[in-house]
């Protein structure tokens, strides 16, 4: 089982871009079709604006994950912010505490194969994990 | 970096082909209002065909420009969505109704043309 570990970290507004390109690069090496890539961007991109707003420092980390036959992209999100205090509430479509169009985490959701959230008084972390179609 | 935008007659015309951050999104909002300010255009195409990523906030930008133009008088039609684009955006929830939209360059013009005749 081989895993490659990389990381961006999130603390200015161009850092969200910087994460979406290295979320493609490593999609693209890793055989995903356009269309996931696209998933895997735009979730990218929610995650890393979200630690932007609201914990304003980060990182997004991504790990190979080779589950023989199965390959996958797991991407880390995680803050040391204030947490999010209703995460039932944070998961409902149209919520947003930001003025945004809270599609944001339940978006990320449904674009990614697996997700995983926990949050408290010492930060958030979401993980999610999208797995290439052979 | 900017988005260019240019004029052809009454109508100006946008082809996005940079990575959009948020503040390069946002000046382009500004800057386009003010070039339909100052040129007095009553139509607008935004061409999406190399835009690879259009997050909730891009898309927010981009509905938002549509009604602030509305407001100038100015018809904004989007063209050239990516068919992965396109599945992204409705998969996060995120659904536009209100956003004007054609399959090219060519259309977004007939539809322009077709919107203000109406008028």
């Amino acid at each position: 089982m081989k895993e490659t570990v990389s990381s961006v970290a999130i603390k200015k507004e161009w850092d969200i871009v910087a994460a979406r390109q290295a979320g493609r690069q490593i999609s693209q090496r890793l055989g995903f079709g356009s269309v996931d890539q696209a998933r895997i961007t735009t979730a990218i991109s929610e995650l890393a604006r979200n630690i932007y707003l609201y914990a304003k420092e980060g990182e997004i980390i991504f790990d190979e994950v080779h589950d023989l036959p199965k390959v996958g992209l797991k991407i880390i999100a995680k803050d040391k912010g204030p947490g999010i205090n209703d995460l039932s509430a944070a998961m409902k479509d149209g919520y947003s505490t930001s003025g945004g169009l809270g599609a944001g985490l339940p978006g990320v959701k449904r674009l990614m194969d697996e997700f995983d959230m926990e949050s408290g008084d010492t930060g958030t972390k979401v993980t999610v994990i999208k797995w290439a179609r052979p | 970096m900017r988005v260019p935008i240019l004029k052809l007659h009454n109508y100006l015309l946008v082809s996005i082909q940079i990575e959009l951050d948020d503040q390069t999104a946002m000046q382009f909002q500004e800057d386009l209002l003010s070039k339909i300010h100052e040129t007095g255009a009553t139509g607008v195409v935004i061409d999406l065909t190399s835009v690879e990523v259009v997050d909730s906030f891009i898309a927010k930008v981009f509905g938002d420009v549509v009604s602030m133009a509305d407001l100038m008088g100015a018809k904004v039609v989007f063209t050239g969505v990516q068919p992965a684009v396109s599945m992204t955006l409705i998969e996060l929830g995120i659904y536009l109704k209100e956003v004007p939209t054609a399959l090219d360059l060519e259309q977004g013009i007939i539809k322009l043309r077709q919107e203000l005749e109406e008028k």
